[in-house]
């Protein structure tokens, strides 16, 4: 294990590269990785070409590398997420290509192995997360009346290394192979003795860096709900969004822990011969899963809080009602926050304990349904007689009543020890935990990308071809995972790269054209964003307020300006945007023009991108030296940023002045459409009140 | 439920001038919260090490390996620089000169070497009779957790360095004032996980192991 | 901050606590050197005095306490402690109770 016994550039050598496989045994297993490998470094010259072309690098650097603008922030996090989607998408299609051609699949076991390890760490840590954060990052201070969040610089550091992480496992398809643990990356299979390649290494750095940045990233968030309102925001004038905000960043502060305790642990088994989970010497695995659950049940509802916000705020803004059951909808939030943490065990019910605890985990687990059977209630009582229209958001909202519903159902099958014992390890679990994670979190994802778009961007995106892409999102899902359900009824385990048994070949044939449909649901997001980048002179709504929010980040003009709000607006009630339209105080003048500071750019961030994601590739090659220079690299860039005395830049009065006269000017040109219009290009941003 | 009294946000949230992030509360508020996380990652190793006394494969454990008259010189030297670190923050309250402050920093900064050196001489002594980590899950968990808590020390140590080159580079003004009042934070909380390590590593570990 | 003690009080604060903790620390070292050698049930001692130092500490070193001021904190260490007990405890209760049905030691 010392550095010894590797060369100046550790274990990395020629062979490391995918394509000397593909070049000594080409086989369509190789093959397929190899064009994996390709698509990455194709993709990376393409981009960086494609920025030297248009001269953008002075732009990239000074908008956005740079940038401490949570919004700005926010939409790298969405933009790297996205990345990682169609990653991970592509890899879930692979693998039911494989199941539905098994008996005679083109994959080889460890192939299959690398594929659900990867599209599983992926989906949770570098898709789901980041698109939250990036969501939250940038309707959140809005939503409370703010600047921006209490901690810029660490917002733009946690961004930075969640990206750096990415960038490693975009890397681990180009240079070895990742880990075949799966997502969970059990020891003791994952240790040194049965996985002495650095797959497991790639996974324990990703984890590890990524976790701190999202660990850094709840610190944040909590204070900034806390502390950072607006005047007048009281805790229960917020929306309901900025609760689930709060709790999930509770469950970021204190559930991310575990997993990074639990990933160094495995990373000192496997680098420094320490005994936590190895076989031999008093190591324990059971430990291992204990603290990977410590943290993975509440890792959930860290994702799915968020997305109940999101949809709280579609179904009361599409419904133009305001949330029915708001206390109700916080309380629950809260128990829910709470009893996350009491139901770790019923991940491994199996694993020898008395059935006391497993009783006892169970009856806790089931608890869970009812506040959340509260929320459902809530969301159908506040779209009953509302002014429904079926936009993107309100399609995917519906959409997830109904498929959460059954997700969940599942999940309360499974939350009863005598039956997860039958199901344990199998497809229906696969097809519970999509089926929770796709109609809950990704459809909420979807549902806040249509919804805050032309906040972000100044234009609506296509909504007919968003409809299409979410139906497509319905079909693809169910078809793909309701037979998964039967399959593993049937006794089919997970993660089987091939099987003998000829009963589940059905189901894999219909789930894998399920896949197809999910393809074209993927094909037709990135469609409506090109359609909508072509039309979005037909699409602009500049007032900012195109589906009469009733929240404030509609109050300001679209994009919103850096500064966020000219004078920071004094709340007075729940759904303060609607209550201001109706009471004739919005698009107010405001009373004098005073400058307003903000934080600088900082290249921290982005230096520590890059210092950690070299660290981790030398961790994970053993090539000690970079190790050490990149962590002395970190260590200097961090302190000499604390050295820096001008932090903050001031934007002067007279500016601010002609930014919203110019704005005011345009409010009173335009013409306020009603809610039949939504979709028309009439519709620049201003709504009509309609009482 | 209104705004905490204790950020003084009301009156200043409307002045432009003052952005919220600078707010002292806010501040110290958010490494209260970065603390209460780390208390998770220490803990959460606690309880490993709980489950891991009985784990030494033949190998030797805390009765063979402990010395208390070098723990408890270890606890002292930690206790009264948390002492002295308190002073530094009351000096600095109250304004008194910068010299007794940078004083008693630096009386903290010897002891908390002072600690980490027995610390070390420490684990060179359980290394000497075979106490490594390699040799049994038990010591991997101990050296899972002491050192954690040693390597939070050093990197105290390392804080306060830079912050008295910054006394002198830029001055005692509110950005370095708050910068000490959280390390004086984060040296206090080192203690109290001290606590735990004594009562539950060594004592825990002795009687039970 | 009108009614901020004074330098002495607040001295007098750290002073305080430190002898405190030190008198606790010393009784916890006491018994374990002397009952501790046949008594197991000396680790419910040490348990209590180490949550009195605890206490202390976080009364006289961290100004953890009711007082108005600093009720945000109060509360966020509370919570705090709340899940770490769930977590040690659920911890111990789990992987013990794994341990008996396995006859493994722990
Ligand atoms: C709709 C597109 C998707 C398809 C076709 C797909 C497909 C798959 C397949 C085939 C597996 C392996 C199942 C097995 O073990 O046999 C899998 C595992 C998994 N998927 Fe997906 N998936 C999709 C979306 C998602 C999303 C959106 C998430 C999370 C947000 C997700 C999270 C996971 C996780 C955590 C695993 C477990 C990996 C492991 O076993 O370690 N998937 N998926
Ligand atoms: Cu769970």
């Amino acid at each position: 294990m010392s550095a010894t016994e590797h060369g100046w550039l550790g274990k990395l050598s020629w062979e490391s590269l995918v394509f000397s496989n593909f070049l000594e045994s080409p086989s369509i297993n190789e093959a397929v990785a190899s064009a994996a490998g390709s698509l990455v470094i194709l993709a990376s010259i393409a981009i960086l070409g494609l920025l030297t072309w248009y001269r953008l690098w002075g732009p990239l650097w000074r908008d956005w590398l740079t940038s401490t603008d949570h919004k700005k922030i926010g939409i790298m996090y969405i933009v790297f997420a996205i990345v990682m989607l169609v990653r991970g998408l592509l890899e879930g299609m692979v693998m039911r290509a494989q199941q539905a051609a098994a008996p005679d699949g083109f994959l080889h076991a460890d192939h299959f192995a690398q594929l659900f390890s990867t599209h599983g760490t992926i989906m949770v840590f570098f898709v789901a997360v980041p698109f939250l954060v990036g969501l939250i990052n940038f309707a959140m201070p809005l939503q409370i009346g703010a600047r921006d969040v209490a901690f810029p610089v660490l917002n733009q550091i946690s961004l930075a290394v969640t990206v750096s992480s990415g960038i490693l496992l975009m890397v681990s398809l180009v240079v070895g192979q990742f880990s075949t643990g799966g997502w969970s990356a059990y020891p003791p299979y994952t240790g040194g003795d049965f996985s002495p390649g650095v797959g497991p290494d790639y996974w324990i750095w990703a984890i590890v860096f990524s976790g701190a940045g999202t660990t850094l990233t709840g610190i944040n968030f909590t204070v900034t709900v806390y502390k950072c309102r607006g005047p007048g925001m009281h805790l229960f004038r917020m929306p309901l969004f900025c609760w689930t905000v709060l709790c999930a960043s509770i469950l970021m502060i204190f559930a991310m822990p575990p997993l990074s305790v639990a990933a160094l642990m495995l990373g000192l088994d496997r680098y420094l011969d320490f005994h936590f989970f190895t076989n031999d010497l008093g190591g324990n695995m059971m430990n291992y899963a204990n603290l990977f659950w410590l943290f993975g049940h509440p890792e959930v509802y860290l994702l799915v809080l968020p997305a109940y916000g999101i949809f709280s705020e579609v179904f009361s803004t599409y419904s133009a009602k305001t949330l029915y059951g708001y206390k109700s909808l916080v309380i629950a939030t809260m128990c829910i926050a709470i009893l996350s943490f009491t139901v770790w065990l019923h991940h491994f019910f199996t694993m020898g304990q008395s059935p006391t605890i497993n009783i006892a985990f169970g009856i806790a687990t089931m608890l869970i349904a009812v506040p959340t059977g509260v929320k459902v209630y809530d969301w159908m009582a506040t779209m009953y007689r509302g002014r429904i229209r079926f936009t993107t958001p309100m399609v995917y909202a519906i959409g997830f009543l109904i498929l959460f519903v059954i997700g969940g159902l599942s999940g309360v099958i499974l939350a009863n020890p005598t039956v997860d014992f039958q199901v344990h390890n199998t497809l229906f679990l696969v097809a519970h935990f999509h089926n929770v994670l796709i109609p809950g979190v990704l459809f909420g994802i979807l549902a806040g990308y249509n919804y805050w778009f032309p906040k972000a961007f100044g234009f609506r995106l296509n909504d007919k071809l968003g409809r299409l892409s979410a139906y497509l999102w319905f079909a693809g899902f169910m078809l793909t995972f309701f037979p998964l359900y039967v399959a593993g009824l049937l006794g089919m385990p997970r993660r089987s790269f091939t099987y003998a048994d000829l009963t589940f070949k059905p189901y894999m044939i219909v789930a894998f054209i399920g896949a197809m449909v999910v393809l074209a649901a993927l094909i037709t997001l990135v469609v409506q964003f090109l359609v909508s980048i072509r039309d979005r002179h037909k699409t602009r709504v500049p007032v900012g307020d195109p589906w009469d929010g009733r929240s404030l980040e509609w109050a300001s003009p679209a994009p919103v300006p850096a500064y966020n709000f000219v004078e920071l607006p004094t709340v007075t009630d729940r759904d303060e945007f609607s209550e201001a339209k109706e009471h004739g105080r919005a698009y107010q003048r405001p009373k004098n023009y005073r400058d307003i500071e903000l934080p600088k750019n900082n290249p921290l961030g982005f230096i520590l991108c890059v210092t950690s994601g070299i660290l981790m590739f030398a961790l994970v090659w053993y090539i000690w030296w970079l190790a050490l220079i990149s962590a002395l690299a970190i260590l200097i860039a961090v302190i000499a940023s604390t050295f820096r005395k001008e932090t903050e830049y001031i934007i002067p009065a007279s500016q601010l002045e002609k930014d919203t006269e110019a704005w005011l000017a345009l409010v009173e040109k335009s013409e306020a459409v009603s809610r039949d219009l939504e979709d028309s290009p009439r519709n620049v941003g201003y709504s009509k009140l309609e009482l | 439920m209104n705004l905490s009294s204790s950020s003084k946000s009301p009156g200043s949230i409307g002045n432009a001038h003052e952005a919220a992030h600078r707010d002292p509360a806010v501040v110290i508020f958010g490494f209260w919260v970065f603390m209460m996380s780390d208390l998770i990652f220490f803990g959460v190793v606690f309880a490993i090490y709980i489950t891991m006394v009985g784990a030494t494969a033949g190998g030797p454990g805390p009765k063979e390996l402990f010395d208390f008259g070098s723990l408890f010189a270890q606890t002292m030297l930690l206790l009264t620089s948390s002492l002295t670190v308190g002073i530094a923050t009351v000096t600095m309250r109250h304004e008194r000169s910068r010299a007794s402050f940078l004083f008693w920093v630096v009386i903290t900064l010897l002891l908390g070497i002072g600690f980490l050196t027995l610390e070390l001489y420490d684990f060179s002594e359980m290394a000497s009779k075979g106490g490594v980590p390699s040799r049994s899950g038990y010591l991997s968990a101990f050296f899972g957790l002491v050192p954690l808590h040693g390597l939070h020390v050093t990197f105290g140590c390392l804080w306060m360095l830079v912050l008295i080159a910054q006394v002198f580079t830029m001055g005692m003004g509110q950005v370095v004032k708050l910068r000490f009042l959280r390390l004086a934070l984060f040296w206090h909380f080192l203690d109290l996980i001290w606590i735990g390590i004594f009562s539950i590593v060594y004592f825990g570990g002795w009687v039970y192991g | 901050m009108a009614n901020e003690p004074s330098f002495a009080q607040h001295l007098r604060s750290y002073i305080t606590g430190y002898i405190l903790s030190v008198v606790l620390t010393l009784a916890a070292f006491a018994a374990v050197l002397t009952i501790g050698r046949e008594n197991k049930s000396v680790l419910l001692l040490v348990a209590l005095l180490g949550i009195a130092q605890l206490v202390v500490q976080l009364k006289y070193f961290l100004n953890v306490t009711t007082q108005r001021e600093y009720r945000d904190n109060l509360a966020l260490v509370a919570f705090s402690t709340l899940i770490l007990l769930i977590i040690v405890l659920g911890t111990v209760w789990i992987m013990g109770n794994l341990a008996v049905r396995m006859h493994a030691t722990m």
